[in-house]
């Protein structure tokens, strides 16, 4: 690659950092109260997931530090409450507050993990796709219409169920979290690849991208300086409504007990493990977290909408 | 008393930024078995004006200023029922793309009968009559079997006739039709125009055409409405329009035409385009783009001055006037 | 009808292709058939004769094809818990989970449809930003906390429902056990049906709201108004017609999540369905039931595709289920 090459680089569109404080954004955000308290609370989440073992009082993994007898006890503002337990205890004795902090934590990594996987695999198969169109566009695509036609939650569960079923409870509740991700992260890929392609084809008859190639620039370069930025803002929407339901399909697999184990609690395992609990009346080990895990949810979803709203992108229906 | 009278008609639509007027001061009459075209560069404000004589604008958009009447009836002080029946009854539209004009779940048949059976008590075996009727006066090749079909199953041109079967259902008095060519292959939108001609003539029906094409206009109306940024800037027959306009705007749309070239010549334009309705000049709006531009022109909106039997609304038109009117004194 | 036909059964055979084999490899791997067989106290000859004569040291080949002959047969295998055919087993627990589905998609059509409708055609209104925004708290709760808290606030706290089981069925077409017909047994589905509604119930009011708004805005629904039609008969006819072929496409798609989503609601609702007996299956590596289960529901998934088509090819006239040359 020569200098002058360079030099002649189409100054094309602003980097993603710029494009993302993009003032039409900017304004409706500040505009937007239902925007700015979601995007308050998903910060606040991410602040507790990313800090909770400073903020936690107690830590939940220790067992050391729990202690049976402190079972059951209620959070402060009901009778025969224990003040070093603000929101009570479960039925282990661990500290709600600790334990549902670290369950956000991991339920938010695990959301977060397996849309950058999906994020992935979407993008480099939709680039590809689109780009290189024809039969690889056509079995690709067609790999996509199979993969959706399963329902995610039905593969997680099997596949989950099988994966468990062969290495036994033990051995699969140390590599759940990894499996987790695995699973969620292969399952949903299509709704990505999807959307980059008809950015991909939409864009590569334009004049830049020619020009970009009439100058010599490799594929992979196309792609990557002038293709992508072009889909970020679907990719954006997308991701938000996807860690939602990556967050929610983690709680449900936990639920059942394919998900992360009672010892290394997500959300969805707290409310699962605080099931059997609420006829005998400890509400709070089931509630506490499902309030946490549908706040958390419910902003995503939110943010998601605004997003759409604002930046309007063309998503691929399917 | 004319057919249809719409008299300083004027639209906005509220948008987020502000609202912003589409159609001012718009006055024009069409009288019975008369036909009429409104001429302009898209975003003149034509269709907005069609649709909103069936007080059919789509929101943000609505009429907030003058009065259209039709056979001396206040539009705007009907109620939703009493419009409906107007609609395709009294006055039947006719929509620019055949394509997506049709809905494509329903059979012509049934998009036929519906309409009927809106306006008139009549049973569905009488209507289905009429229908295949009108079908045949459109020239569609054995109506008893397309009647059946669904709209994906013929061509653009035949959906058209159909279109127009069904404009014609009800015997209509006025015939809205907004660039009912435009959307179809060069080679059969004289046919088509044709057709609707010769419908438009023999029945008596009147006709308002929207166009950008004013060869059409020329060949097929009696009368012209030139329009320019949401205004009316010049109307009279189409006769007196064509041969001799006063308005430059109107003189530079009359140079575009291709007849108006020799062969191997470039097409002549206007130079410029349109300014979109959020931010027109002050004074006349086509004074950015008007090679005889004044100082007045940016300052004032000129008003109509009579010319012939035509109207223009132009400065310099009216101080040639005044010229010519003090030296004949 | 004959191409729309073999399309499907080709469809179907790759199907059931996948699911055999996925099913074939899960018998292979999970769990072992002789200890189940004969326990731990035989020796190895032993062993090796037993598995040569259960042809468990046959070529892959040979193996697969002999699990896709039983299984066409019938036979998948014999429960190592309940010591009876793996196929009646969960054939028996059939009912109870597609009535739960029936149900909830009851609920779920007879709701979405008009709240759908409604919010497209007056998005502005109070009524249909309070559907807006209760739908996308809908989709916020996940269906086995929707169920958790049904119970909890409609059994535990009022007592008014109860929390589990199917109550009182009666038979009907032979077999058959049904709920729908005694008053105990809809009590006990209303639950279980409602929490697995709560999610797909929003999505599909979401889904109709859009693609409805964008129907209103089309060129033919204008058209329809500017013919002097009846708001009525264009709303229902003209609109939803159109918008309803999105939904469908996405209703077919959603009933395999719906099924996936039975397992939890069983689950809480101690449901006697296919996917509790699922979830047990698993929890006691009954491998038989577990490559049952993956049969019968990648069954019920290619005629319920089957059938969602069907529909389709109904409602949109450019799909020619005859498969005729225009």
């Amino acid at each position: 690659m020569t200098t002058p090459v360079e030099v002649l680089d189409i100054p094309t569109r602003p980097s993603a950092w710029a494009r993302f404080k993009d003032t039409h954004l900017f304004h409706s955000f500040t505009r937007d109260k239902v925007a700015m308290v979601s995007f308050g609370l998903f910060v606040l989440y991410a602040l507790a997931a990313l800090f909770a073992p400073l903020i936690a009082p107690y830590n939940p993994y220790d067992p050391a530090s729990i202690d049976i007898m402190n079972s059951e006890l209620p959070p402060i503002w009901q009778e025969g409450a224990d003040p070093a337990f603000l929101l009570g205890t479960d039925a282990q004795g661990r500290d709600m507050l600790s334990t549902m902090l670290y369950g956000t934590r991991i339920s938010l990594m695990i959301g977060i993990c397996a849309v950058m996987l999906q994020m992935f695999l979407g993008v480099l198969i939709g680039l590809s796709a689109g780009y290189f169109g024809g039969r690889v566009d056509s079995f690709l695509m067609r790999m996509a219409d199979i993969q959706l036609s399963f329902s995610t939650m039905m593969v997680a569960i099997v596949v989950l169920a099988v994966f468990q079923a062969a290495f036994g409870a033990e051995l699969y509740a140390d590599l759940a979290i990894f499996m987790l991700i695995l699973v969620i992260g292969i399952a949903e890929w299509p709704q990505y690849a999807r959307t980059v392609r008809a950015s991909v084809l939409a864009e590569k008859h334009k004049e830049y991208v020619d020009a970009a190639r009439v100058m010599g620039f490799g594929s992979g370069r196309i792609m990557w300086r002038h293709i992508l930025p072009n889909t970020l803002s679907p990719l954006l929407v997308i991701s938000t409504v996807q860690v939602a339901n990556a967050i929610i399909s983690e709680a449900s697999l936990s639920f059942l007990g394919l998900g992360m184990p009672v010892s290394q609690p997500s959300l969805g395992s707290l409310i699962s493990s605080g099931f059997e609990y609420i006829f005998s009346g400890a509400w709070w080990i089931t509630v506490l977290p499902g309030i946490v895990l549908v706040v958390l949810v419910l902003v995503m979803n939110l943010l998601g909408d605004w997003l759409r709203d604002v930046l309007n992108p063309k998503l691929y229906k399917g | 008393m004319a057919l249809l009278e719409v008299e300083n008609l004027e639209v906005t639509f509220g948008l987020r930024q502000g609202a912003v007027k589409a159609l001012r001061d718009v006055s024009f009459t069409v009288e019975r078995g008369e036909r009429v075209g409104i001429v302009g560069e898209s975003g003149a404000g034509k269709s907005v004006a069609a649709f909103s004589i069936l007080n059919l604008i789509s929101r943000p958009g609505y009429i907030s200023g003058g009065q259209i009447r039709f056979e001396g009836q206040d539009l705007s002080k009907l109620s939703s029922d009493a419009m409906r029946e107007i609609r395709g009854n009294r006055i039947a539209m006719i929509f620019q793309d055949p394509m997506m004009t049709l809905n494509p779940v329903l059979t012509l048949g049934q998009q036929m009968v519906e309409c009927l059976k809106a306006h008139r008590k009549i049973s569905t075996q009488e209507a289905r009559l009429i229908a295949v009727e009108k079908l045949r006066q459109v020239h569609i090749p054995s109506p008893e079997k397309r009647i059946d079909q669904y709209p994906h199953e013929l061509s653009g041109g035949m959906r058209q006739r159909v279109i127009i079967a069904i404009a014609l259902l009800l015997d209509p008095v006025l015939i809205i039709a907004d660039e009912p060519t435009t959307a179809l292959d060069v080679t059969i939108q004289a046919e088509i125009m044709e057709l609707l001609l010769e419908l438009c003539e023999s029945n008596n029906v009147g006709l308002v055409l929207i166009t950008h094409d004013l060869g059409v206009v020329s060949q097929v109306t009696q009368k012209a409405i030139v329009m320019y940024a949401g205004r009316v800037i010049e109307q009279g027959p189409t006769k007196e329009i064509i041969n001799d306009a006063q308005h430059p705007y109107t003189q530079g749309l009359i140079n575009a035409l291709p007849q108006q070239t020799l062969p191997g010549q470039r097409l002549n334009q206007i130079p410029g385009s349109m300014p979109s309705l959020q931010n027109i000049p002050a004074g006349c709006a086509f004074n950015p783009r008007c090679e005889f531009v004044m100082d007045v022109c940016k300052q004032t909106l000129p008003g109509f001055t009579r010319s012939g039997g035509c109207q223009v609304a132009c400065h310099m038109v009216r101080e040639m006037k005044e010229k010519a009117a003090q030296e004949a004194s | 009808m004959i191409a729309f036909v073999v399309r499907r059964l080709f469809q179907a055979v790759i199907v059931m292709f996948v699911i055999s084999l996925l099913s074939f490899s899960i018998q292979d791997n999970l769990g072992d058939p002789l200890r189940e067989l004969v326990g731990q106290s035989v020796s190895e000859e032993e062993r090796q004769a037993l598995r040569d004569e259960l042809g468990l040291n046959d070529p892959f080949l040979t193996q697969y094809l002999r699990f896709v002959g039983n299984a066409l047969e019938g036979d998948l295998g014999t429960s190592y818990f309940f010591k009876e055919p793996a196929l009646d087993v969960i054939l028996n627990k059939l009912p109870a989970t597609l009535e739960l589905v029936f149900g909830a998609t009851l609920i779920i059509i007879l709701l979405s449809v008009p709240l759908g409708v409604y919010s497209a055609i007056n998005p502005r209104s109070w009524f249909s930003k309070t559907v807006m925004g209760m739908s996308i708290v809908g989709i916020s709760i996940p269906v086995f906390l929707t169920a958790i808290m049904a119970i909890y606030l409609f059994s535990v706290e009022l007592n008014w429902l109860p929390s589990y089981g199917r109550g009182e069925t009666v038979p009907v077409f032979g077999s058959w056990e049904t709920g729908f017909l005694t008053k105990d047994g809809l009590l006990h589905l209303l639950l279980p049906c409602a929490s697995l509604a709560s999610i797909m119930l929003p999505l599909f009011i979401r889904l109709i709201r859009s693609e409805m708004m964008e129907v209103l805005e089309s060129e033919y629904v204008k058209y329809a108004w500017a013919k002097g039609l009846s708001p009525l008969r264009i709303w229902f006819l003209h609109a939803l017609k159109n918008t309803m072929l999105p939904v469908i496409t996405v209703g077919g798609v959603q009933i395999g999540t719906m099924v996936a989503y039975t397992i939890l609601t069983e689950t809480v609702f101690q449901w006697p369905g296919m996917g509790f007996l699922f979830l047990e299956a698993v929890n006691r590596v009954d491998t038989p039931l577990i490559v049952a289960y993956l049969i019968v529901v990648g069954a019920i998934f290619v005629i319920t595709n089957t059938l969602v088509d069907l529909i389709y090819g109904l409602v949109n006239p450019t799909v020619k289920l005859a498969g005729k040359k225009s």
